[in-house]
């Protein structure tokens, strides 16, 4: 969950920014999830709410799990969702998708199947048209298969 | 590369229709040892975008956190009649399009 | 000599009588009789019934096209002697694996696919485990989706049965297990996060979310060989088809699912 930024935060962010060519170097994998939405949002706060993730509670197996993301939003050409990004914190690249909409979607939803590296909580956040922010998580447990497979 | 596409064949205009594509493409994650112990290099389908009448209205930048053969469904208004074109492209830069037409009446 | 001879035959009955009371009761098909899908998450059903999302369709597609591909040195489809799939094949995986009269061999859809290709159209094999094999096999089985398994044992094909069943019921491997100890005796239990299924054959091809992919009913025996640690047979090997005419017996009258979703 995204806490909204004190600013002692907000100047450890910017520390942390500034370490980005560091960080770039090591590649944007290596980046926090804070540090990605932090790209997203430029600083601005993140609200929960407004936007629902489905994910199932227990995972048949972490290679392929369904998700389907959606905002509350009316889609119209006054207010839309321009983006939403998905991020697994526990996989070792944690941005998982960004998806692109905009007024013409008709309906905020995308459904799609992600990898999850283990049992852990799958953030999205949502960037509306306002400028404004919103998030939801979902945890999701991941077991490994029962057997070794080396075929 | 297969892909399979879902829309409705037809539509009423300002109708919300529903959008599903499937592309076969194992989403190579990098992470994978061969058989000789080497790291099978990270080749997966990065951007997506689908065009209605020219126009873009979904787009989706994807990573190894997507999962193999990856499904996407998402919605569009529809508005006139008129094609959807579908584009992919892989980090080996692989291209996929698929194009469907779809009728609006009203 | 002879009361040796009688002793012995004696004994060699009573071994046979009590053998086959035991073997009787050990291949009865498990009760009742439940799909693979019984033992999954509501993720993986909602997956294979979904027939656009199901990613073993991809295959599947491929096997149409291909069906329609003229191939070899004839120019011949599948299409040119088979006509439409959805008509010819209709009830063919039901009857799989038999015994192919040119060879008196057992023959799985894979083998027969290929023994089609090289001979009938004379064209290149398809590998097994190949995209093209697969595909062909998932299209082909899948015009019997929904159908109950039809298979008969009788004096052509009891000896590959009772082959299969032996190996059914024989431990193999590090761990020295055999099939049945899971699928038989321990089906509904858990190993692991896993909820043991009863392990039967109806569904394949499957897309295996663990593969990543599309996979043979015998890739998947490879898989339970090396999960205990067993030498891994080859596709197509004559072991694997007896232990393939043995699980569709087993499966009793279960519908086909091809194509199947698995964990």
């Amino acid at each position: 969950m995204i806490k909204i930024l004190s600013r002692r935060g907000f100047l450890a962010q910017l520390l942390a920014l500034c370490a980005w060519p560091f960080a770039a170097a090591r590649g944007a994998d290596a980046d926090s999830v804070e540090v990605m939405v932090f790209r997203v949002t430029g600083g601005a706060t993140v609200q929960p709410g407004r936007v629902k993730l489905d994910l199932p509670v227990l995972a048949d197996n972490g290679n392929s799990v369904s998700l389907k993301v959606s905002v509350d939003s009316p889609m119209s050409a006054a207010s839309y969702v321009k983006s939403i990004h998905i991020y697994a914190a526990r996989n070792p690249r944690p941005n998982v998708a960004n998806f692109y909409l905009g007024p013409r979607a008709g309906r905020a939803q995308v459904s799609t199947r992600v990898r999850l590296g283990g049992s852990q909580r799958v953030l999205a956040v949502a960037a509306l048209s306002d400028g404004s922010f919103w998030s939801a998580t979902a945890d999701v447990v991941v077991t490994l298969s029962a057997c070794y497979d080396a075929t | 590369m297969t892909a399979r596409v879902q829309v409705p064949k037809q539509a009423k205009r300002g109708e919300v229709i529903e959008i599903r594509i499937a592309i076969q493409h194992p989403m190579e994650t990098g992470f994978r040892l061969d058989d000789g112990g080497r790291a099978i290099t990270k080749n997966v389908v990065n951007k997506f975008t689908c065009r209605y009448n020219g126009i873009e209205i979904f787009r989706a930048e994807m990573g190894s956190g997507i999962a193999a053969n990856p499904l996407l469904d998402f919605f569009t208004v529809a508005d006139v009649s008129g094609e959807l074109v579908f584009d992919w492209i892989d980090d080996e830069g692989q291209t996929g399009s698929e194009r469907v037409a779809l009728t609006v009446t009203g | 000599m002879t009361a040796g001879l009688l002793r012995h035959g004696a004994l060699a009955l009573l071994f046979a009588l009590t053998g086959a009371s035991h073997a009787q009761r050990a291949a009865a098909q498990p009760q009742p009789l439940k799909s693979g899908l019984e033992f999954t998450g509501a993720e993986v059903r909602e997956l294979q019934h979904d027939d656009f999302a199901n990613p073993g369709m991809l295959w599947a597609a491929r096997g149409e096209t291909l069906w329609q591909e003229a191939a070899g040195r004839e120019a011949k489809s599948c299409a040119s002697c088979h006509g439409d799939a959805k008509t010819s094949m209709q009830g063919v995986a039901t009857r799989y694996p038999r015994i192919d009269a040119g060879s008196a061999r057992l023959i799985n859809l894979e083998g027969r696919i290929r023994q089609c290709r090289e001979l009938r159209q004379q064209a290149e094999l398809f590998k097994y485990e190949s995209a093209e094999l697969l595909g062909l096999t998932a299209y082909v089985a899948q015009q019997s989706r929904g159908m109950p398994m039809k298979t008969v044992i009788d004096w052509q094909n009891r000896h590959n049965f009772e082959a299969g069943r032996a190996m059914y019921y024989r431990r193999m491997g590090q761990m020295n297990l055999s099939c049945a100890q899971c699928h038989q005796e321990n089906w509904g239990k858990k190993l692991g996060p896993e909820t043991i299924s009863q392990g039967h054959s109806v569904a394949y091809p499957i897309y295996r979310l663990e593969w990543q992919a599309m996979g043979s009913l015998h890739r998947r025996f490879r898989s339970c060989q090396s999960g205990v640690r067993a030498e891994l047979l080859p596709q197509g090997s004559p072991e694997f088809l007896d232990l393939e005419l043995y699980l569709a017996w087993r499966a009793g009258n279960l519908p086909i699912e091809t194509p199947g979703v698995r964990r």
